[in-house]
């Protein structure tokens, strides 16, 4: 960690905050204070310089609009570069995912992305709505992803990322995988609060921002009813 | 009315008497769609000879309709969609059921503003708010403002009434004016009530740039748009009006948002000539609106139903409960939205130290969200096990859309 405390930054609330994304940071401030660790959770707002050395860095979902002000203003700020250059942990979420790779679309235009992962995205022929679950690599040794899509966008992985799972409900990246990963970098289509629903991606991203092995495990029983519920009604929808 | 219209308006009629008596519903969607099967233009047909007032918004349009429609009721008949049926099948089902009036005030779903507008030719329309809600399947809040926006280009012989504290509403209302080819800026009367929901107007919709808040004024730091003085404001507990005389509103609805949503009803009914010292007593008669704020007594207990169906109304809805037990239902069926993130963006805080029950559809995704914003709270399964796990006294109910409407029916759809 950089400091005493775990410094988590919310990237531009102001422009990719479209739908809970807020519950994110909240969910891992709360279950990293729950293992007794300090935190600091800082909201940089798009007219804001980004700081380049706290340890995680969350992206969220965003409309058209805004994620290419959000991509412009990220690259013109570069601190998220830097913070990734000297090991920080990034998780982007639906908009803020496809930033992070090599370019996007948002209102029919190919916009630059990051250039952090080896991925870009173009537009579906439809919009992908619903329920999204999948198995996940199996490396991160995490359960099932469960989560709920909203986006027009598919994207196409290159050969410097891995896939964050394998679809078994809903489209993701193209129907087949959904998410990437790569070092500490970590995306995914599963939008707004995703974390809430996956509280071992959440520890995850502690670990790798704190370089623990292992958590001291927490009461989730609310999560895991929860994911019990959704898997029952993906497989009700199915049937 | 041609022969066509007539036979369709009572058809219609017919239709939604039969809904209502089979027990099937309110009757107030399915006689304007067999209608509008019969003759498409019956809405407009409808509409012609009334002088109506259109409420759109995110937000309170069902209850500032209600209040409309008593404050204009001064002058006479109003025909109203007051089951908060706000599609021009709802429309079309309001006005065949209440014959030939002189007046009408309709709710009007914001997707369908634009329609609206074209088929019933309003003398006045009210613009309350817009914030995010259920983003699955509505359009996001900047797309939703330009539809607005352009639809008031079309119609700028309408009058506005308009929300000064909402940034997007404001832009909405002020489309650019072109004199040359005769388009003048639509007349607008600006209201003010406070709002507690900034999240959706960081970003200016004209220019992009930041907007910047101050106090109750804000302003965008890119562009020329910011807060327009307004003529009616809510002070105290009562409401402003443009000569600067102020009148008490005492209303049996709770919460500053009620307040405001009066200042609304009567800044419209002074659109048709009404004075507001002669409106504001018909609003204090109004003391449920199709069950939302209605109160009940079962078992001891003193049940009130608050409707929240989103961020914005979740804020508002605390500001209105007491301080008493209090059960909370989310579903996540068709009309509330699949997409339960919303509650992330909903701080639950103001609920501690209150006994929190939870209940419906989606439950669990509450207590998670109630778990990490440190609330405690019981799950119970059903209705009456709610009732039972809490003191006799008050218990205030805050329910979404659907999960309102099952416990209403719980409660032999009070109205």
């Amino acid at each position: 960690m950089s400091t005493e405390s775990l410094r988590i930054v919310w990237i531009y609330p102001d422009l990719l905050s479209t739908y809970g994304d807020r519950g994110n940071a909240l969910i891992l401030a709360r279950r990293a204070r729950q293992r007794g660790m300090p935190v600091e959770v800082l909201e940089v707002r798009s007219d804001q310089q980004l700081p380049a050395t706290a340890d995680i860095y969350l992206v969220g979902g965003g409309e058209d609009g805004p994620q290419a002000l959000g991509a412009q203003r990220l690259i013109a700020d570069g601190g998220l570069h830097r913070a990734v250059a000297q090991g920080s942990v990034v998780f982007g979420v639906c908009a803020g995912y496809q930033l992070l790779g090599t370019s996007f679309f948002a209102k029919g235009v190919q916009c630059r992305g990051l250039e952090l992962l080896d991925l870009r995205s173009d537009r579906g022929e439809s919009r992908a709505v619903g329920e999204l679950a999948g198995e996940i690599d199996p490396r991160l040794g995490l359960p099932a992803l469960t989560g709920f899509e909203n986006h027009g966008g598919r994207t196409h992985l290159g050969p410097e990322v891995s896939p964050l799972a394998r679809v078994t409900a809903g489209i993701g990246n193209d129907g087949a995988t959904e998410g990437a990963w790569r070092g500490k970098l970590l995306g995914t289509y599963s939008h707004g609060p995703a974390l809430a629903r996956n509280p071992a991606l959440a520890d995850l991203l502690l670990r790798w921002a704190t370089g623990a092995h292992q958590l001291p495990p927490l009461d989730d029983t609310w999560s895991d009813r929860l994911r019990t519920e959704r898997r029952a009604a993906v497989a009700a929808a199915r049937a | 009315m041609p022969l066509r219209a007539k036979v369709a308006s009572s058809v219609s009629r017919t239709a939604a008497a039969l809904s209502r008596a089979a027990g099937r519903g309110d009757g107030s969607v399915i006689g304007g769609w067999i209608g509008l099967k019969i003759d498409p233009d019956l809405l407009a047909h409808l509409s012609a000879g009334r002088a109506i007032a259109l409420v759109s918004g995110t937000n309170g349009k069902t209850t500032t309709t209600r209040l409309t429609a008593a404050a204009v009721g001064v002058l006479g008949r109003v025909a109203t969609n007051s089951f908060g049926a706000n599609m021009p099948t709802g429309h079309t089902s309001a006005l065949a059921k209440a014959g030939s009036t002189p007046y009408a005030a309709l709710e009007v779903d914001e997707h369908y503003l634009a329609q609206v507008l074209e088929a019933t030719d309003p003398h006045v329309v009210a613009l309350l708010n817009l914030s995010r809600d259920q983003l699955d399947r509505a359009k996001e809040v900047a797309m939703m403002a330009q539809l607005w926006r352009a639809a008031l280009v079309r119609h700028t012989d309408v009058r506005v009434v308009a929300n000064a504290d909402d940034p997007m509403v404001v832009w909405a209302a002020t489309p650019p004016a072109d004199p040359a080819r005769g388009i003048n800026p639509p007349h607008v009367t600006w209201f003010s009530a406070g709002q507690r929901w900034h999240d959706d107007s960081w970003v200016c919709p004209e220019c992009g740039s930041t907007i910047q808040r101050s106090g109750e004024q804000w302003w965008c730091t890119g562009c020329p748009l910011r807060r327009p003085e307004p003529q009616w404001v809510v002070e105290d507990e009562g409401v402003l009006d443009p000569t600067g005389a102020w009148h008490k509103v005492s209303l049996q609805l709770p919460g500053k948002v009620n307040l405001g949503n009066a200042a609304t009803a009567l800044a419209v009914a002074a659109e048709f000539g009404v004075r507001p010292v002669d409106a504001v007593s018909r609003l204090g008669i109004v003391t449920s609106v199709a069950g939302r704020y209605a109160q009940v007594d079962k078992d001891g207990r003193n049940i009130r139903l608050l409707l929240a169906k989103n961020p914005a109304s979740w804020l508002e809805a605390f500001d209105m409960a007491d301080e008493a037990p209090t059960l909370l239902s989310i579903n996540a069926r068709d009309p509330d939205g699949l997409d339960t993130s919303w509650l992330f963006d909903v701080d639950f805080a103001p609920l501690r130290g209150r006994q929190v029950l939870i209940t419906g559809d989606r439950a669990y995704d509450l207590a998670v969200r109630l778990d990490v914003n440190d609330v405690p709270f019981q799950h119970v399964r059903t209705f009456d096990d709610a009732i039972r796990s809490v003191p006799p006294g008050r218990l205030e109910v805050i329910a979404n859309y659907t999960a309102f409407q099952d416990i209403r029916a719980e409660l032999d759809r009070v109205n």
